[in-house]
């Protein structure tokens, strides 16, 4: 695709801060995302990575900055404090894939994945006077997409299984697929790997690089640089709430041009 | 006498179980509003909560219970509300104010992330409290409301002081009306029975709720 017919970007984030308390976590961040890109963000933690993650998906509110998703302002400071419902819909765009997996201990894997998905169905056709007949339908064709998300994700005859059953490893997929069943344009991951015993880390980013499509815009919070390298289309390295340094891959990890960049992955190599 | 006795105190008994089954209908939702002031954003709904619960903790539940029944013809010098009536708003209130602190305990054990994973999934306020958080709630709270439910089995025997012929008092006046002593320590028997079967109870709902942690 040449420049000219890229359509606008699906993400635009513009001059994000966010500060707690007196501390700036993050000092006007701003980047954008095309369709189908993937993004890495990677650096050292207390740095604002996560931050920015819960400041796309209005888990934190920003203080000043905009944030626009396929032209839908999700965030402007100087429009002022959005209300609970509109801020629901905008939480729609993204999805988020926690790095505490968060699923629901009480429902089965299958109910993890429709009870959000019903419910909006539910407010849907009521909203919109559908029959009880419409809704019925609306359940089936939910239920029908949780089983084959659940293929996808290789845990279909975990279906009836309580998330206590389950290995880190595959509650992470289930959150996964939790997360795609609502189709965000956006789906985010929060170190979807770093609460998870080494052998089990495979699994789950085998399933993230698997999601890797034309129509899948991604943003990843992670620490496994080689997964980064590989699956990523843009890395951003973020230091003490800035963004030090954007880029493809090969730019990013073969010519690291700051020097906090360099520090960050001779440190990194260290740890191994 | 021993089955005349029994069935005298069988009536008192009655009342034991009317005083507990309402306190229980009207304190645990009751709780759950008391529950939602003290955690309100709203500092003055929340300074009041929080002062509400601590004059109703920190003072005798048989005061609050004379204070319902005598206080409305003192103050107001209206007829005020009958003995049973009495005896039941005061222990709702006593009770609920109980609950609504261990309610607290358990809504605020629940992570942050539960909450978070509905709010990333579009769901309101109420639907995370109601279809996630409450289920989790219910279980973590199980014991200590076994505790506090077991503790309004024998507090019933309170209402007495104002002349509520419940178990204990039933028994009070056998002993004082045929000057025997032995019905005041058989009811012992009828508040062991009781509080027998509700800890089988409660330990059947811990049960059916074993198949998840969290």
């Amino acid at each position: 695709m040449s420049d000219e017919l890229k359509e606008k970007p699906v993400l635009k984030v513009e001059n994000i801060c966010k500060s707690f308390g007196k501390e700036e976590v993050l000092k006007s961040v701003s980047f954008e995302l095309n369709k189908g890109e993937v993004l890495a963000i990677i650096g050292s933690s207390g740095g604002g990575k996560t931050t920015l993650l819960r400041c796309l998906n209005q888990l934190v509110i920003p203080d000043k900055g905009k944030i626009t998703v396929n032209g839908d302002v999700i965030y402007d400071a100087e429009l002022g404090k959005e209300n609970e419902k509109n801020l629901r819909t905008k939480r729609l765009h993204f999805g988020l894939v926690f790095q505490q997996f968060n699923l629901f201990p009480q429902y089965n894997v299958f109910n993890n994945l429709t009870l959000a998905a019903r419910l909006l169905a539910k407010e849907n056709n009521k909203k919109n006077g559908g029959s009880a007949e419409d809704l019925k339908k609306e359940y089936a064709r939910i239920d029908e997409e949780a089983t084959k998300l659940l293929e996808r994700v290789g845990l279909n005859e975990k279906m009836k299984s309580y998330p206590c059953e389950l290995s880190g490893g595959q509650q992470q997929r289930v959150a996964i697929a939790r997360a795609l069943i609502l189709h965000p344009d956006i789906l985010c991951f929060d170190e979807p790997t770093s609460a998870l015993d080494p052998e089990l880390t495979g699994e789950v980013l085998r399933v993230i690089e698997g999601l890797k499509s034309a129509d899948n815009t991604m943003v990843i919070v992670t620490h496994e640089m080689e997964f980064a390298r590989r699956v990523a289309s843009k890395i951003i390295f973020i230091a003490d709430g800035v963004i030090e340094e954007m880029g493809t891959p090969e730019e990013v990890f073969d010519n690291p041009k700051s020097e906090k960049l360099r520090n960050f992955f001779s440190k990194s190599v260290e740890k191994i | 006498m021993f089955l005349e006795v029994t069935l005298q105190l069988l009536d008192g008994f009655k009342l034991t179980l009317l005083i507990f089954a309402l306190t229980l209908i009207g304190a645990l939702p009751l709780g759950l509003v008391i529950t939602f002031g003290s955690m309100s954003k709203i500092k003055f709904i929340k300074g009041l909560t929080k002062g509400f619960v601590w004059v109703i903790r920190g003072t005798p539940l048989m005061l609050q219970i004379i204070l319902v029944f005598y206080g409305p013809g003192l103050i107001f010098h209206t007829n005020g509300v009958g003995r049973l009536p009495a005896v039941i708003i005061a222990f709702i209130i006593n009770y609920a104010c109980y609950f609504s602190e261990i309610y607290r305990g358990g809504i605020e054990s629940i992570s942050q992330g539960q909450y978070e994973a509905g709010q990333v999934l579009g769901m309101t306020k109420t639907q995370i409290f109601f279809k996630i958080i409450l289920a989790q709630v219910i279980k973590r709270i199980l014991p200590p409301m076994g505790n506090e439910i077991i503790t309004l089995v024998k507090d019933t025997s309170l209402a007495r002081v104002v002349s509520c012929v419940e178990l204990l008092k039933a028994a009070q006046d056998i002993v004082g009306l045929k000057a025997i002593i032995w019905p005041i320590f058989y009811i012992g028997a009828f508040y062991l029975l009781f509080t027998g079967v509700l800890t089988i109870v409660f330990g059947k709902i811990e049960k059916k709720l074993d198949y998840y942690k969290g």
